[in-house]
C-alpha cells in the first residue's frame, strides 16, 4: 500500500496511456470490422474468404506482429502506431464474425417489410439493419474491449507505456505488489470500458431490454402452458 | 386500376410461379386472390410493387407501364400490409406508422400527429404510440401493420395474409374493421388469402388460383358460389363437402339453415335484415 500510494502519480500516468492506447483499436476495429461483416453477411461468395482470413489473422503470434509493425508500416520502433496497429488487427479479427452474425441475425421479415414499404438500399442499411444488429454487434464490442485492454500490456515488452510497463519492471525486481497493481489497474480499466459500453447499449438500443423481456414473458408463458 | 397484362415469372431455380396472367384490378374496390400455396398469389401481389418484377408481360398502374417507374419511388406510393405484421422492432408504434411519410420527408411532428389519427382509424388506443411491437398483441401488432399501410393515404393498399398469423376471434375482428375502413376510405385493395371464407368476406372480386397462378375462376363471391366454373372451384369453395348448399329445416318452431352436411349454419330471420 505504501508503494501505492508513493508512485500514485505514476499510476496514473501508466492508467491514463493504457486508456488512451486502447480506445483507438477498440474503434477502428469496430469500424472495419462492420462494413466487413456486412459484405460477409450480403455475399455469399465472400463470407467464406472474409470469414477465413480474419480468423487466420488472429493466429498470427502477437508479440511477432508488433516487432515486425515498425519494418511493416515504416514506424520507427517506440512509436504507438505500432502498437494501436497491431492490436487493431486483432479486434477486426474477433470482430468480423460477430458482426456478420448480428447481420444474420436481423430478420429477414423486417427487412423484406422495409423494402416493400420504400426503404432504399442506403437507408435500410442505416435505419433497420444497423440498428438491428446492434444487441450482437455491442456483445461482440464487449469483447474485443476487455481483450484490447488486456492486450496493451504486451506494449510494455517493446517497450510502450501503459500498464504492463508494472508487469516488466514488477517481473524484474521480483516485487509482487507491483504486479498486482499492473493486474488490478488493467481489470479495472477493462470493467470501466464494459460498464460505458452498457450504458451505450442502454441509451442507443432502448428497445432491445424490451424486445428481450417479451421473448422472456413468452417464452415463461410457454413454459407454463406445457406444465399446466 | 391495375392491369397484369400476360405476365409470366420464372424464378432463377426454375420454377415457373406464374404463367400467362392477365387480369384487371378495378379501382376503389377489393380485389381478393386466393389459392393454396404455389399458386403464385404472393408473387401475384409483389409484382404489384416492384419486389418481384415479371420475367415476360407487363403490369400497369392507371395506364402507366411499372417497369418504368423507379421502385422505391412507386412502394413508398403503395400501401404494404404483410403477414406478422413486419414491424421494425427499433420503432415505437407511432413511429412505425409513420415509416414511409417519415421516408417521404414528412416533418416529425406532422408524421406523429397523422399517425396518432391513424391509430384511432384501426381501433387502436392512443396510449400505445410510445411502445415498442414487441410489447403488443398480435392483433394490435396487425392494427399497427394496417395503419402504416395507409400512412400515406394509398390509393393502392396490397395486403399479403395479414391476418394469417393472430387467433380465429381476433382475426374475424380485424375482418370486421378492414370492412368498415374499406367503406369510408374506398381504397384499391389486393388481398392475398388461403382461405375462402375471408376471400368471399371481404373481396368485391375473387380470384381462384391454381397452380402457377391458372386462374380457375374470376367474379364476386355471389358469381362463383352460384356457378363455380368446374370441379377444382368446388371443390376449393366447398361446395363438393354440402358445406355451400344450404336448407331449412324446422327446430322447435323455428326455421333454421344447416348446410349440406347437416351442421347448423344459423337461424333464419324471415323478412328482417340485419
Amino acid at each position: 500500500m505504501t508503494w501505492v500510494l508513493a508512485n500514485i502519480g505514476q499510476i496514473g500516468d501508466l492508467t491514463l496511456d493504457h486508456v488512451l492506447l486502447s480506445i483507438p483499436p477498440i474503434l477502428l476495429g469496430f469500424l472495419l470490422a462492420v462494413p466487413i461483416g456486412w459484405l460477409a453477411h450480403r455475399y455469399r461468395v465472400s463470407r467464406g474468404v472474409l470469414l477465413t482470413v480474419c480468423g487466420l489473422l488472429y493466429t498470427i503470434p502477437s508479440l511477432a506482429l508488433i516487432v515486425a509493425m515498425p519494418t511493416v508500416l515504416g514506424t520507427r520502433i517506440l512509436n504507438p502506431a505500432n502498437l494501436i496497429v497491431t492490436l487493431t488487427i486483432y479486434a477486426v479479427a474477433l470482430m468480423v464474425r460477430t458482426a456478420t452474425d448480428a447481420f444474420d441475425a436481423v430478420s429477414g421479415d423486417v427487412t423484406q417489410s422495409a423494402t416493400a414499404v420504400g426503404f432504399g438500399a442506403w437507408r435500410r442499411f442505416w435505419q433497420v439493419q444497423l440498428p438491428l444488429a446492434g444487441p450482437v454487434l455491442l456483445a461482440g464490442l464487449r469483447v474485443v474491449s476487455t481483450s484490447t485492454v488486456s492486450l496493451v500490456t504486451l506494449g510494455a515488452l517493446v517497450g510502450m507505456s501503459g500498464l504492463g510497463y508494472f508487469f516488466t519492471n514488477g517481473y524484474q525486481r521480483n516485487f509482487a505488489t507491483e504486479i498486482l497493481v499492473g493486474i488490478i489497474g488493467t481489470i479495472l480499466i477493462a470493467v470501466v470500458f464494459d460498464v460505458l459500453l452498457v450504458l451505450a447499449g442502454r441509451i442507443l438500443l432502448p428497445w432491445a431490454r424490451v424486445d428481450a423481456a417479451a421473448r422472456r414473458n413468452a417464452r415463461t408463458a410457454r413454459t407454463k402452458a406445457v406444465a399446466a | 386500376m391495375i392491369r397484369f397484362d400476360a405476365v409470366s415469372k420464372k424464378f432463377p431455380d426454375g420454377t415457373l410461379a406464374v404463367a400467362d396472367f392477365s387480369l384487371t384490378i378495378p379501382s376503389r374496390t377489393t380485389t381478393v386472390l386466393v389459392g393454396s400455396s404455389g399458386s403464385g398469389k404472393t408473387t401475384l401481389l409483389r409484382m404489384i410493387n416492384r419486389m418481384v418484377d415479371p420475367t415476360s408481360g407487363s403490369i400497369s398502374i392507371d395506364g402507366d407501364d411499372i417497369s418504368t417507374l423507379e421502385p422505391v419511388k412507386l412502394r413508398r406510393r403503395i400501401g404494404y400490409v404483410m403477414q406478422n405484421s413486419g414491424l421494425l422492432p427499433h420503432r415505437t408504434v407511432a413511429d412505425n406508422i409513420a415509416t414511409v411519410p417519415l421516408l417521404s420527408g414528412v416533418k416529425r411532428a406532422q408524421a406523429r400527429a397523422e399517425a396518432l389519427t391513424l391509430m384511432d382509424t384501426v381501433g387502436l388506443d392512443r396510449a400505445l404510440a410510445d411502445r415498442y411491437p414487441s410489447q403488443l398483441s398480435g392483433g394490435q401488432q396487425q392494427r399497427v401493420g394496417v395503419a402504416r399501410g395507409l400512412a400515406i393515404d394509398p390509393n393502392i393498399l396490397l395486403m399479403d395474409e395479414p391476418f394469417g398469423a393472430v387467433d380465429p376471434l381476433v382475426r374475424s375482428e380485424l375482418q370486421q374493421e378492414l370492412v368498415r375502413i374499406q367503406k369510408d376510405l374506398a381504397k384499391t385493395i389486393v388481398f392475398v388469402t388461403h382461405d375462402i371464407d375471408e376471400a368471399f368476406l371481404l373481396g368485391d372480386q375473387v380470384v381462384l388460383l391454381r397452380t402457377g397462378g391458372q386462374i380457375a375462376q374470376v367474379g364476386s363471391p355471389a358469381e362463383i358460389l352460384a356457378d363455380p366454373a368446374d370441379d377444382f372451384v368446388n371443390t376449393f369453395i366447398g361446395a363438393d363437402r354440402g358445406r355451400r348448399a344450404l336448407r331449412i329445416e324446422e327446430v322447435s318452431g323455428r326455421q333454421v339453415v344447416v348446410d349440406g352436411t347437416g351442421r347448423l349454419a344459423g337461424i333464419l330471420n324471415e323478412g328482417t335484415h340485419t
